[in-house]
């Protein structure tokens, strides 16, 4: 502990500026972090609103309160805005809080670039939820904005697609930036294969990124000049063809949906072992099994497509191929458990969302299955079967590994303790709610309802109001947990520099809060 | 005696729970009418119990060590962290797993795919926001939209309960007819973006692309009306284009098809005489209403950026074969869709008089099914 203090005050020229200048023009890696997490904190409640809205218009039958134009602009900046700005962001500020830290090294390799990454993002956004003021609205042709309805879209359109190159550009510059500081910043003795799972998935997840955002980018062109320079990519009348489309945006999205799980993978693989009392089960089956995962996401992108009349080959590929997935996914689950099995486990809030996600996350992981399988797919796909499903992978997925790694570290990052008994409160708050939010939805998608309609058959009524209530009471929670947040951040019982009994890892020998410069000596590797 | 009665109607209450909480909703997918229905069933149940068994062992072992390896009943960690055995394990089995799912689901794909010796096909085409049905060798074609009670209800602020309209967003005004027990064809496209035909009781959607003609297969087995919808996001109506498809008894069926033709007939009799204004307009009203004021809105002042209006537009108030060459057409690049498929002559002359003299224009001419005759 001494070395660090020292390290500190060595370095006092380096202190943060003051003010809001220090958020500006910042190029350390925690004041990014922060910036980011924060970031993904306000889209998560603005996407959360536009979800309330699509619940509020779902709760019955019959149209009450949206026109179903504006309901399609929810539902479509919904899904932008919670994957571009809020799950990528918040694993974006957990890699730039953790990464340097847990490798060892001083900072991000590429400070000056990590500040114009995230500073691409306020202004991608914003140029994306100004569309909700121009003529024609917001886009509303959902997220994965198929032509030809997605080029039917009114002024807004443009600026979604623009709006997109930006964020693209913001993950990628991201994504060179870990990969950069993974390769070059680890510490002496810090081999790759002692790095923590975190940082594992990072770099792995990294390389999707690199490989797919470009895809993303090339896709939404080609729309723009369908659009507005007369050619016909996607225009079967010109010569082009809709489904090409398709291929291209599920050849990125595809592993994008990868790019959203991976670093949960690594999230959850640091608090169980902490939390358990004991050592990660099959550390190195672990890596190989994220590899594998993310060598599938680039072979089994048509399994989004199985209804657009691919030939039988085609589909029988895709078929073998996603069911495949089940077996790394299998293993990283089964190593969890094993990790659990014989340990001594308490349950602290992140520990609690850890075993939220692998419960929930599992569950998302069934469903996944039954979708794999071709021909039940021809029944579940566009129904809100598949809504249910994204939403166990993504919301107690995703998002649940997100709560678990903030509770897990915020008192590291702020030096304060949260309140336990309100972090399990908004633990049990949050895991009820979003099951009858979301488990219900299995069974309308199962007994024919489609996704994306703002208004059903009376038979759907009653799981759609209990979807809706848990819809609401999640909400809720949420701003319950901003509230922990801020509450944690003004202040708390100070913590110790290890935090949590069982923790392992470089970033529990930093205080809490940690110096303004890590590690600029690097640590000793066991 | 007492414990005895109770135990008795808990157990009878438990036996009819489930029944009657099928009878109101649905929680799984249709048992279907179809073979490929039945088989894709089939699958599913069985996915299905595979994943609760899985399910059961991993959730098992997680709450067994959660229950009993925790610090409070004193649990002490073991220090393991490596195991080839296990890790090998549960490497292979859930691939053999796989593997045995995998062979049936081949066997219905393969099934599913093959459309051929059809015993009749129909077109499918898909438009924002109805379907349209052209029966190949019959001669017979026509759309299909939602039901005129429905739409009234689902608009927003009807005040209509939903639950008062029969087979609320699920009734068409004209159903799609085949027979029973033929192997029925379907050929499906669309004309303007995507769509997707899915009617659940048949075991599978298939997407309506334009530029593309999909093919998939339905041999249903009884007779009756089944129900389904457009599974595409297509719009702004998306949720508004249901499917009914009537299955009928050969006998039942003919008649149908001979009624059909006669109609068809009778339609064309309609003598391309000169009409009244009034009543061309007071016709072309009805059809603006179910046709164009979904875009247009009911006064024709459109939607800013998307919609261009009616009122007062310089396409309107111009040059009558230009108006009606759009219309016809549609406008390539935009929403604007081809109508000339969707209304006879009539009905097209009567929308667009009604848009020349009404919705705040005075234009003064009047369109007559002549004029669309002669630019068809």
């Amino acid at each position: 502990m001494a070395t660090v203090t020292t390290i500190h005050e060595d370095h006092h020229d380096h202190d943060p500026a003051k003010g809001v200048m220090r958020w500006i023009t910042t190029t350390n890696h925690k004041d990014i972090g922060t910036l980011y997490l924060l970031f993904a904190l306000l889209m998560f409640m603005l996407g959360g609103a536009m979800a309330m809205v699509i619940r509020l218009e779902l709760f019955q039958p019959g149209l009450q309160f949206v026109d179903p134009s504006f309901f399609n602009q929810m539902t479509t900046v919904h899904a932008l805005v919670m994957i571009f700005g809020g799950v990528m962001p918040a694993f974006v500020g957990l890699a730039n809080w953790m990464l340097p830290i847990m490798i060892g090294g001083p900072d991000m390799a590429l400070p000056r670039m990590n500040n114009w990454s995230f500073w691409i993002l306020p202004f991608a956004f914003a140029m994306l939820l100004s569309t909700f003021f121009m003529d024609g609205g917001a886009p509303a042709g959902g997220w994965t904005l198929y032509p030809p309805l997605v080029l039917q879209g009114g002024n807004g359109f443009p600026f979604m697609i623009f709006a997109i190159h930006m964020m693209g550009i913001s993950s990628v510059m991201g994504a060179i930036n870990v990969i950069v500081t993974i390769l070059n910043m680890r510490a002496p003795g810090m081999t790759l294969m002692k790095m923590p799972l975190f940082v594992w998935t990072w770099f792995i997840t990294a390389y999707l990124l690199i490989a797919v955002m470009p895809v993303l980018a090339g896709a939404v062109t080609m729309l723009l000049t369908d659009r507005f320079f007369d050619t016909t990519f996607f225009n079967a009348a010109g010569g082009g063809d809709p489904v090409l489309f398709q291929h291209i945006f599920w050849f990125f999205g595809h592993p994008e949906v990868y790019i959203l799980i991976l670093p949960a993978f690594g999230v959850v693989s640091a608090i169980i072992p902490t939390f358990s009392r004991k050592p990660l089960f099959g550390y190195s089956s672990m890596v190989y099994a994220t590899s594998s995962i993310a060598f599938l996401s680039f072979i089994v992108w048509a399994h989004h497509m199985f209804t657009v009349g691919l030939p039988l080959e085609g589909e029988l590929f895709f078929m073998y191929a996603t069911m495949l997935i089940a077996v790394p996914t299998g293993v990283k689950v089964f190593n969890w458990v094993s990790t659990m099995w014989r340990g001594s486990i308490t349950f602290e809030t992140p520990m609690l969302f850890a075993i939220g996600f692998v419960v929930m996350f599992t569950i998302g992981g069934f469903s996944g299955l039954m979708l794999a399988i071709a021909p039940a797919d021809f029944q579940y796909h566009d129904t809100y079967f598949v809504v249910a499903h994204f939403h166990y992978v993504l919301v107690t997925g995703a998002v649940y590994s997100i709560m678990a790694a903030t509770y897990y570290w915020l008192p590291k990052w702020t030096g304060n303790m949260y309140n336990e008994t309100l972090g399990k409160w908004h633990f049990w708050l949050s895991t009820v709610s979003v099951n009858v939010l979301f488990f219900p939805q299995h069974f309308l998608g199962l007994a024919g309802m489609p996704r994306r309609i703002p208004d059903y058959a009376v038979q759907f009524a009653e799981f759609n109001m209990w979807s809706s209530l848990g819809g609401f009471a999640f909400g809720l929670s949420q701003v319950f947990f901003c509230y922990i947040v801020y509450k944690t951040i003004k202040g708390g019982e100070p913590a110790t520099s290890q935090v949590w009994e069982g923790a392992d890892g470089l970033e529990w020998t930093l205080s809490s809060p940690p110096p303004y410069h890590s590690f600029s000596t690097p640590p000793e590797i066991k | 005696m007492d414990k005895l009665k109770q135990f008795f109607a808990f157990s009878t209450l438990l036996v009819c729970l489930p029944g009657a909480a099928y009878a109101e909703y649905a929680l799984n997918l249709p048992f279907g009418v179809t073979e490929t229905s039945q088989a894709v069933y089939g699958l599913h149940m069985k996915i299905l119990w595979v994943c609760v068994a899985i399910a059961c062992i991993v959730f098992g072992a997680m709450i067994w060590s959660m229950v009993f390896h925790r610090k409070s009943q004193g649990a002490v960690a073991k220090q393991f962290h490596e195991s080839l055995l296990a890790e090998l394990l549960w490497t292979i089995v859930p691939i053999i797993i796989l593997v045995i799912m995998a062979i049936p689901a081949t066997k219905v794909l393969i099934d599913m795919h093959d459309a051929s010796e059809a015993d009749m096909s129909i077109k499918v085409t898909g438009y924002q926001w109805k379907w349209r049905y052209q029966y190949i060798d019959e001669d017979i074609d026509f759309f299909s939209s939602l039901d005129a009670a429905s739409n009234a209800a689902r608009q927003v602020g009807s005040n209509i309960d939903p639950a008062t309209v029969d087979h609320y967003l699920l009734n068409v005004d004209h159903p799609l007819v085949i027979p029973v027990g033929k192997k029925v064809r379907f050929l499906l496209t669309a004309s303007d973006v995507i769509h997707s035909w899915w009617v659940p009781e048949f075991g599978w959607k298939k997407d309506a692309i334009p530029g593309y003609i999909n093919e998939a297969w339905a041999k249903v087995d009884t007779v009756g009306t089944y129900r389904g919808q457009c599974a595409e996001l297509c719009g702004r109506d998306h949720g508004f284009m249901p499917i009914v498809v009537e299955v009928k008894s050969a006998e039942d069926y003919a008649a149908w098809v001979q009624a059909q033709k006669l109609e068809a007939v009778a339609a064309k009799q309609i003598v391309a005489e000169t009409l009244d204004p009034k009543e061309l307009k007071h016709k072309g009203k009805k059809i603006y209403r179910a046709n164009c004021a979904v875009c247009h809105q009911a006064k024709g002042e459109g939607v800013p950026g998307i919609f261009p209006a009616i009122t007062g537009s310089a396409l309107v108030t111009g040059d009558l074969s230009q108006h009606i060459s759009v219309v016809m057409n549609g406008k390539f690049g935009t929403a604007m869709a081809a109508f000339k498929d969707q209304l006879s002559d009539l009905e097209l002359a009567a929308v667009i008089t009604y848009q020349r003299n009404s919705l705040g224009n005075k234009v003064g001419d009047t369109a007559q099914p002549a004029d669309i005759a002669a630019l068809r």
